[in-house]
């Protein structure tokens, strides 16, 4: 079963959740997709990690088979090349990787080569087993990462996915395998107005999905009401509590300290499941 | 020579534009006939790698100069590998920078600004 | 004209808050959102007047016409990003490259334009503020950035300082943000995650060599990180900008859609004057 983290709105607190919900299961999986700022590994802090570094498409250009006939040029959407003085340049931070250069030159002066754009980590932290995708700095996107991490989730364990901020590109495939998705909400009219947004992306990928009620504070909470409008399950609240945010602060996992929060998040993992049931 | 020069209109009193792949205007001035014509920049409505597009107009377009206020990594990278000469243009209008080319007043542009991502092209 | 953006790399730390404040304290004239995925700004700094509203066109995306399709499959084998299934193009994950036109034998594919945002424009004569929403699941956001920050310097005659709410991350709509920036101010939070986040954050600004300051916002969650990343900067050579408590009246006039700079005196508002004046300091040094 694979559940998806995500909350529209950074810092609500996705990784905290994602992490807690991984340590709780007995054995689970705990993957990464916020790539660009990836932080679960700093609470799961896992052992035996080995790398694989990530590498996009790009294509490169014999200068001896190339006729000057513009073909590729001409047909590239992204504007990733040029030709002067007979030698065809190529921009890697324009190019897709669409591959299209490469099956379209007429002379088969063009080829595939590869261009590192980040890594995956796995580790074992107790019973989780962690995958980590980091972008490296400077490049354009992590998502051809977030792909890869995708075909490495197991089928059998529970993967928790950790999920990017926001409701763009990444996020989308982030939550693309999962069968549920869990959303964090803070008790802002920021964290409510980015929620919405995530939502509407859950629906769109008619994922069956809840809410888990974070940093919750006295008086009035905005998420409970947008939840209450739009008819998402509340599966569980948590109060703001700066013993917690404490923990978090120092990169501990809380349910292994808090037997509140311990207990919390095992009724959460049941809940889910029994969602999944249904 | 083909000089070509980023403008925010088509006009001889237009002012030099501050970006070259997403000017609305270029101004190509041939040297040899001593002819002035504007053409509208298509690349600047492009989604991505607009300096990229600018620059191969460029080169298709016999440029053999550019002057403009700076250049982006990318846009340099075509320019140069076609020995184009990059000229740093006069804060002022089209003709203004004209003449001052032509009396020989401008200096190369030497600040590139650096690529988004820190590389060029390869 | 002086843009000062601000960013964290991490999610949360406060960007919106404290572009909020920023923006009251120097009657800017001129700002901005670019934090197109997942735009707060507006809730606390949009003008009286109603938004102009444009749609962003993105990329041309793939379509397949049903009635000349034959099925024979080959889009689907050469679509590098998965988008193409059953006959059928997903929008969301179309990429717009163009492949599957070039390689249908039955010409059924077409690329077509794709509504991939909208730009928010409101100008009340004296101040503009430029913001975009991307629609959901779209990608290429660093154009739509651009974009943003276009309509900005429309009102480039007035000579104060602009303020860009940038967005979390390091990728390409960050970058963005930051490109013809005069200084960027990174909002810190002081934690595990925080300080990694910052590190990684600092690492792509400095690539793009601009001006940089940091601060950071509800310090005393995490005393001992917040010492860490005083000495992570001292190490760097970055201006340390100053601290911000962590005070309930932020919360309290951000649900009632004010910035805490509209409240009476308190710990924060205090603390985020303190950190405005030191950038304003650096921004006219130059």
């Amino acid at each position: 079963m694979k559940i998806a983290v995500l909350s529209g709105k950074g810092g609500a607190g996705k990784t905290f959740a994602a992490v807690n919900l991984a340590c709780v299961a007995l054995e689970a999986c705990y993957v990464d997709c916020d790539v660009e700022e990836p932080n679960g590994h700093l609470f799961l802090k896992p052992l035996n990690v080995w790398t694989q570094r990530v590498s996009v498409m790009v294509p490169v250009f014999d200068v001896e088979k190339c006729t000057g006939c513009r073909v590729c040029v001409d047909f590239c959407r992204y504007n990733a090349l040029a030709l002067a003085r007979g030698k065809v340049l190529h921009f890697k931070e324009a190019c897709h990787s669409c591959g299209g250069c490469v099956l379209l030159c007429p002379a088969a002066a063009a080829d595939y080569s590869t261009h590192e754009i980040g890594m995956i980590r796995e580790g074992k932290s107790g019973g989780v087993r962690v995958l980590t995708g980091v972008l490296d700095a400077g490049e354009a996107t992590g998502v051809p990462i977030i792909r890869e991490l995708a075909g490495r989730m197991p089928k059998e364990e529970i993967c928790v996915i950790d999920c990017p901020p926001g409701s763009a590109c990444p996020v989308m495939e982030s939550i693309k395998e999962a069968d549920y998705c869990l959303l964090v909400a803070e008790p802002t009219a920021f964290g409510v107005h980015d929620l919405a947004m995530a939502l509407e992306l859950v629906r769109l990928f008619e994922k069956p999905a809840g809410a888990l009620l974070n940093k919750c504070l006295p008086g009035e909470n905005p998420a409970r009401k947008l939840c209450m409008n739009t008819g998402l399950d509340i599966l569980a609240e948590i109060p703001f509590d700066l013993e917690t945010g404490r923990m978090i602060s120092g990169g501990e996992a809380a349910v292994l300290k808090s037997p509140f929060l311990k207990a919390v998040f095992l009724g959460l993992l049941a809940k889910i499941k029994e969602e999944m049931q249904k | 020579m083909m000089v070509i020069i980023p403008l925010d209109a088509g006009r001889l009193d237009a002012h030099v534009f501050i970006s070259f792949g997403r000017a609305p205007w270029f101004a190509l001035f041939d040297t040899a006939r001593n002819t002035l014509k504007f053409i509208e920049n298509s690349a600047a409505q492009n989604q991505g790698g607009a300096g990229i597009k600018a620059a191969q107009a460029a080169l298709d377009l016999g440029a053999q100069a550019v002057i403009a206020p700076r250049l982006g990594q990318n846009a340099a990278d075509v320019l140069l590998a076609a020995d184009v000469k990059v000229y740093e243009a006069w804060d002022g209008s089209v003709e203004e920078n004209i003449a001052l080319f032509t009396a020989g007043k401008l200096k190369t542009l030497t600040q590139v600004n650096p690529g988004i991502h820190g590389d060029g092209a390869s | 004209m002086k843009k000062l953006v601000l960013l964290s790399g991490k999610g949360g730390t406060g960007k919106t808050t404290l572009a909020g404040a920023f923006i009251k304290m120097a009657d800017s004239k001129a700002y901005a959102d670019c934090d197109v995925d997942a735009p707060n700004l507006h809730l606390i700094a949009a003008l009286k007047t109603a938004a102009k509203e444009e749609a962003f066109f993105g990329l041309e995306k793939a379509v397949i016409d049903t009635e000349k399709c034959t099925d024979c499959g080959l889009c689907e084998a050469v679509c590098r990003f998965d988008a193409i299934g059953g006959g059928r193009v997903d929008a969301y994950f179309c990429e717009g490259c163009g492949v599957c036109v070039e390689f249908c034998p039955a010409g059924a594919v077409a690329m077509v334009p794709h509504v991939s945002g909208k730009t928010m424009l409101y100008a009340d004569g004296e101040r503009v503020f430029s913001t975009a929403r991307l629609a959901m699941g779209s990608g290429n956001s660093g154009k739509l950035v651009t974009e943003v920050k276009k309509r900005l310097s429309e009102n480039m005659k007035w000579d104060g300082i602009a303020v860009i709410d940038g967005s979390p991350g390091i990728g390409c709509p960050v970058i963005a943000s930051v490109t013809g920036a005069d200084m960027v101010l990174m909002v810190a939070e002081p934690s595990v995650s925080g300080m990694s986040d910052l590190a990684r954050i600092v690492k792509t600004a400095q690539t793009l060599r601009v001006r940089i300051g940091v601060c950071i916002n509800k310090w005393d969650l995490g005393g001992e990180m917040a010492e860490e990343i005083e000495q992570y900067c001292r190490e760097e050579g970055i201006d340390f900008l100053g601290r911000v408590p962590f005070d309930p009246a932020v919360i309290r006039e951000l649900n009632a859609g004010r910035s805490i700079a509209e409240a009476e005196e308190s710990p924060a508002k205090t603390a985020i004057k303190d950190v405005f004046l030191k950038a304003v300091q650096i921004l006219y040094e130059q």
